[in-house]
Formats: C-alpha cells, sequence, structure tokens
C-alpha cells in the first residue's frame, strides 16, 4: 500500500504502528498508552485525541465511504487545537474531494484507488481564492476585500 | 441588491471549468455514475423519470432583470421554452441534455448566476422572505445576512458531506412569509429592548416524512458572530446526525433525540472554541453588502393614490397588491397559478416579460416567492394599471394569490423520479372546480399544497389544506390534512381519514369549504375556523 501514499510534508513518514482509537486505553481524563499514531474512525470522539497531541506524530482519518463526512470535522477541529503531525486521509479518497481534504487539513492521503500526485496539486488548485478561513493558511476572500 | 466582485466572479468562473472537466470525464467513462452523482447533484442536475433536470440557484429568491432574462433564454435554447419556479425560491428546467449542462453553467455565469449546490447533502441555497427590503413590517432587511451566508456556505470544505441536506431561511419581519421554523435553521432578525439588532436561531425544523417545528437555540445572537454560530451549528450536527438511516438524518432528528437543551449545549462549547479562530467576516465585511442593499431611489413625489375604476383591475389590486415600506409604492405578486396552470411553470416569453416589467418599473428587481409566484418589490402605484395590463395579455394577471387556486404543488409523478403520484393533475382539477373567482374570494384566505410523496416538497404539512400523494397497491391516492400554517402560528396538519382517488379528493375538498362557509364566524378564515371546531365536523361532512 505504500506506494500509493501521497505526503504533502517534507518530513519522514512515520514508521510507529498505527493504533486504533478504539483500542487506546482512555480512563478518568487520561490515556494510558505511548501510542504516537492513531487511526480514526467515523464516530470516534476526537476530542479525546487532545490529551496526546503534543506525542502524536500520525492521524489517520479513515472514510470508509467518501460521503461520510465526519473526518473532515475531525481533521480540522486536531488542526485548531494546535497539531502539527501528519493528518492522513484513508479510504474512500477521491480526486474530486482532495480540495477539501486539504482545507481541512489532510497533509497525506492513502487512497483504496491510486491517484497521481499531479492530479492532486491540480485539485488542490481548483479555487483561485477561499471564502472561508480554515486551518490550510488561505487568505478569506473577505479579509482579501478588506486589506 | 448584490453585485458580484472579481472575486466571487472568478469563483464561479472556476466552478464551471470544475464541473465542465467532470461531465467530460463522465462522458469519456472515467468517471462511474456512482462517483459523479453527487458531483452533477452538487451542481443540480438531477436524473428524473424522462431526461435530466437542473437546479439553478436564486440566492434568497432574489435576481435582477438580467438574470431573469437568461432564465427564459435558457428556457428556449436547452429546454423547451418553460422553467418551473419552486418551493426553494429557485428555478428548475425539466428537460436538460447532460452534454449540454455545462454550458448552461456559462451561461448563467455571465450574469452571475449558478447552480452551486442546489442538491446533494450540503448547505443548500439559503431562502429569505420575498417581500425583504420593501415590507412594510421589516425590521431589517434579513439580504445582507443572506449574502454573507452565501459566501460562508459556498464550498465549505467541511460541510460539503454532511448526513443530509441542510436549508436556511431568513427573515426580518415579525410576519414570517418563508415558512422559517421548517428549516434546518431559521434565522430571524429581531430587536432586543435595548434597541439592538439580533439574529434568533430556530434549529431542527423540517417537513419531510417526519414533520417537525423548530426550536429556539439562541434568542439574541449578535449579528457579527453569525458565521460563528452558524459553524458551530453545523459542526455539532455534522460529527452527531445520524447517518445509518437516510430517513433519520436531518438536524431535526438529533435535535428531537438528544433534545434542545443538549443540542444547544454542544453548539455552545463548540462556539466557545470557534470564536478563539477568528472565522467570522470583519464589519467591514457587513457593511460592504449591506451598501448593496439599501433603498433604491424612491421617488418622495409618488402618488400614493390608484385609480381603481376597472374593476378587474381592482380586484387583481385587492388580491395581489400589498403594501410597501415607501409612500406611493406597493409590492405586486405575480401569480404563476392560471386555472388549469401548471402551479410554478412560466413560459420563456413570461419570464422575460417579467424581467422588462421589472427593468421598467420595479428598480430592476425580481423576486421569487416559495409560493411559485414571483414577486415585483417596488412598483409606483401609478404604474400599476400599465404593468396589469401587459400582465393580463401574457395570462399573468390571475388575481388569485392565497386563494385557493394558488395552490402550491411539487412536480409529482409527471417528473420526479421520487414521486408516488402525480401532483399536477389533482392541482388543475381542483382549480378548476373553484374557478370562478368570486368563489374564491368568497372563501378568502386558503393555503392549499399539494406533495407527490412523503418527502413534503409540495409543503402538505404546512398547509391550511393539505394534500399528500401515496402509492397504495399500484393505484394513485390521496391522503388529505387539514390544519397545518407555515407563518407566525406555524403548526403541523393532521390527516383527517382514509385517502381518496384524485376525482374524490375534489370532492372532499368541496365539502370541508362548504362546511366552512355554514361554520365560519365574522372574519375567520378556513384555518381559523378548523382551529375552532376540530376534525369531527369535516370528518362527518366528508365521510358522514
Amino acid at each position: 500500500m505504500a506506494d500509493t501514499l501521497i505526503r504533502l510534508r517534507d518530513d519522514a513518514a512515520s514508521t510507529a504502528p498505527v493504533v486504533p482509537f478504539a483500542e487506546l486505553p482512555f480512563a478518568d481524563g487520561a490515556a494510558d498508552t505511548n501510542a504516537i499514531a492513531v487511526r480514526l474512525a467515523p464516530g470516534d470522539d476526537v476530542r479525546a485525541l487532545l490529551l496526546l497531541l503534543d506525542r502524536l506524530e500520525l492521524v489517520e482519518v479513515a472514510f470508509p465511504a467518501y460521503t461520510d463526512g465526519r473526518g473532515y470535522t475531525s481533521a480540522r477541529f486536531l488542526r485548531e487545537c494546535g497539531y502539527t503531525g501528519e493528518l492522513r486521509a484513508v479510504g474512500d479518497v477521491l480526486i474530486d474531494q482532495i480540495s477539501h481534504y486539504h482545507r481541512c487539513g489532510f497533509d497525506a492521503f492513502l487512497p483504496n484507488q491510486p491517484i497521481t500526485r499531479a492530479a492532486v496539486d491540480k485539485a488542490i488548485a481548483t479555487w483561485p481564492e477561499v471564502y472561508q478561513r480554515t486551518v490550510d493558511g488561505r487568505t478569506p476572500i473577505w479579509a482579501l476585500r478588506h486589506g | 441588491m448584490y453585485q458580484y466582485d472579481t472575486y466571487d466572479q472568478a469563483m464561479v468562473d472556476a466552478r464551471v471549468a470544475e464541473y465542465s472537466d467532470q461531465v467530460a470525464r463522465r462522458i469519456g467513462g472515467t468517471l462511474t455514475e456512482d462517483q459523479f452523482k453527487p458531483l452533477r447533484l452538487k451542481n443540480g442536475l438531477y436524473l428524473q423519470l424522462h431526461a435530466y433536470m437542473l437546479r439553478v440557484a436564486v440566492p434568497y429568491g432574489t435576481l435582477n432583470s438580467r438574470q431573469m432574462r437568461m432564465l427564459g433564454d435558457i428556457a428556449d435554447k436547452y429546454d423547451r421554452g418553460y422553467g418551473h419556479f419552486t418551493t426553494r425560491q429557485n428555478i428548475q428546467y425539466n428537460w436538460i441534455k447532460l452534454e449540454e449542462s455545462p454550458a448552461i453553467l456559462a451561461d448563467l455565469a455571465t450574469v452571475g448566476m449558478h447552480a452551486i449546490q442546489t442538491s446533494g447533502n450540503c448547505i443548500r441555497n439559503t431562502t429569505a422572505d420575498h417581500f425583504a427590503g420593501a415590507a412594510a413590517d421589516e425590521i431589517a432587511d434579513p439580504r445582507p445576512y443572506a449574502e454573507l451566508l452565501r459566501q460562508w456556505s459556498t464550498f465549505h470544505p467541511e460541510f460539503d458531506y454532511l448526513p443530509r441536506k441542510f436549508k436556511v431561511a431568513i427573515i426580518g419581519s415579525e410576519i414570517d412569509r418563508a415558512a422559517m421554523k421548517l428549516h434546518d435553521i431559521g434565522i430571524q432578525v429581531v430587536r432586543n429592548d435595548a434597541g439592538e439588532t439580533g439574529l434568533r436561531f430556530y434549529v431542527g425544523g423540517g417537513m419531510g416524512r417526519t414533520p417537525m417545528i423548530a426550536p429556539v437555540i439562541r434568542d439574541f445572537l449578535p449579528p457579527l458572530q453569525m458565521i460563528s454560530y452558524l459553524e458551530a451549528c453545523l459542526r455539532v450536527y455534522n460529527a452527531h446526525g445520524r447517518r445509518d438511516n437516510k430517513y433519520k438524518a436531518r438536524i431535526k432528528i438529533l435535535v428531537h433525540e438528544i433534545g434542545a437543551d443538549a443540542y444547544r449545549q454542544q453548539v455552545e462549547e463548540e462556539f466557545a472554541h470557534i470564536l478563539t479562530l477568528n472565522l467570522e467576516p470583519p464589519p467591514a465585511e457587513l457593511e460592504r453588502i449591506k451598501a448593496q442593499f439599501v433603498d433604491p431611489g424612491f421617488d418622495p413625489a409618488a402618488a400614493d393614490s390608484i385609480d381603481l375604476s376597472d374593476p378587474d383591475f381592482a380586484l387583481w389590486v385587492d388580491q395581489n397588491v400589498h403594501a410597501h415600506k415607501a409612500p406611493g409604492y406597493a409590492i405586486v405578486t405575480i401569480s404563476l397559478k392560471p386555472v388549469g396552470g401548471i402551479p410554478g411553470d412560466a413560459t420563456a416569453d413570461q419570464i422575460r416579460l417579467m424581467a422588462d416589467l421589472a427593468r421598467d418599473h420595479s428598480f430592476d428587481e425580481l423576486r421569487v416567492s416559495h409560493a411559485q409566484n414571483i414577486v415585483l418589490p417596488h412598483v409606483k402605484k401609478t404604474d400599476l394599471y400599465a404593468i396589469w395590463q401587459r400582465l393580463d395579455a401574457a395570462d399573468l394577471a390571475t388575481a388569485n394569490l392565497d386563494l385557493i387556486s394558488d395552490i402550491i404543488a411539487c412536480p409529482g409523478l409527471d417528473y420526479c423520479s421520487l414521486a408516488n403520484a402525480r401532483s399536477i393533475p389533482v392541482a388543475q382539477k381542483i382549480a378548476q372546480r373553484f374557478a370562478d373567482i368570486g368563489r374564491q374570494r368568497e372563501l378568502g384566505e386558503l393555503k392549499l399544497k399539494i406533495s407527490g410523496c412523503i418527502n413534503a416538497c409540495g409543503h402538505h404539512h404546512a398547509g391550511h389544506i393539505g394534500i399528500l400523494g401515496v402509492d397504495r397497491k399500484g393505484l394513485e391516492n390521496y391522503q388529505l390534512l387539514f390544519g397545518g400554517s407555515e407563518g407566525a402560528d406555524t403548526s403541523l396538519g393532521s390527516i383527517i381519514g382514509p385517502g381518496f382517488s384524485e376525482d374524490g379528493i375534489v370532492d372532499a375538498i368541496e365539502k370541508a369549504t362548504d362546511l366552512y362557509l355554514a361554520q365560519r364566524l365574522t372574519d375567520e378564515r378556513f384555518i381559523d375556523t378548523y382551529r375552532r371546531i376540530g376534525t369531527a365536523p369535516f370528518k362527518e361532512a366528508i365521510y358522514g
């Protein structure tokens, strides 16, 4: 599968074992784990990961079906809370959703069906400007209008 | 009204390019229909019973004469010479070819229009009071907020794959003309005791198979926090709305299942977090938009009287013209409900005529109402007679606004792949039965709404009289509801008893209106009498 991974980061990919969120031992507001790579499924409560935020180097967000948009919220929330590690969209990841993934903070993609780096770059460049401030650092149109 | 700047235009142009590429990939075979379907839906393109249907957005129901003219030209160029104005203040074309759809979007883009997010599980086109900016009872024009919301919701990356579609309506008057409480979010511009303007949020209303009236989730929000609060409302829904059953996926089910208090609590927590992120456009942006919705230059010397010596004209004025906030002006509603016609349909020539009237007599502005009529919002009273004559010559002067033949109807089984029964022929038969305008006026305000399936696009839950078409053992069958309303007194209708055939439903309605005439007290509307005497006498009259 590694050959279909597209990363928009310069650092080396994590080699740590990826622990499913459901297997993390959360108790009494603390997490008794050394995990540095975690996989979120749709429906997992991303807030619990805030306990591990300064330690994590990889968060995989699973998209079993591209129509299930919960992963967008999980990703954007993690970035809003300061997560700087790799955020990888995994599963039914299609080229027509790539620009949205990117705007919500994803910087790596592991799609079921391979897509090319060139197609990813083109997709990210779809919109000349954007209307919303999110976590991708782009300046929204309302800010451009008012300098 | 709002004019695109270069940023807005560039976004729409980019969409045309993206969509054209998607259609090319679909026709070329690199996109499967399953992959293409949600992409075309996000551009309003449905595959219906006989052809593709294209739904074009009319943001908050407001458009200018150039845009309206383009809608007529598209009807001629790409369809069969007509279009259908919808209960979502949009327009639909019923006979579209897939390969021509990119060209239609390109044509629309030349007048600042599009079909963005007119379908799909995303934030849909925002609707608003169709008398906004003109109504005599308005606190504030809701359209600047609607435009701010339009921009925020356009291509919002987090909320493009919600559990289900999401509809927002905004009003700025005490009188609700937009069925605001029957939307996923209804926003009302209000004023508090200190005289400050704020926004009241109703969340979790809707029609469909589980109709619900939205509870108040925030009583008073400073207007310059609207986007942040919307982010919070949508985020809670995106994370927690049900995805296991598409019929339980709307936000109304979430709010109902966890309760309004729990939902409010979650939104407030998220809101507190979001306020730290500076997602809100600056005050200057709202001011920039507001400046484009200032009053047109009303003539202070405009005569404030109307010559009503022509009785047909006087009838139309009495029924279809409303009070305007400026002396000497009036609001005209053009009925798209001629007896025997298809509710909401207009020919290309009619659309262009309405565009001309707006250009010449209404400061270049038109509105689409959710009741599927067209509004000329700012008309000099002294121009009314000339307008009426031109409308009359084009079969557009039906004087039936809010009367029994001003029927809301979905396209039904004549077009729609979801429908169980036809809506259009039922609407036509009812209108024909009550064709006499004197009889209609005797019955007074009577809102009749027809849906051809449980999805309720024809708003049958909110009709004083509602009709729901169902499939009963392969036959079209029509259930009858009474007691719905969509205004300040929003209520949901109840099914009165066993259903009827197409002819039977018309007879049943006539029995109900006869009973109303016999039972009503002075000044009581049908809905008032029904609420006072209850279901039993109506059941007795209809089934007894």
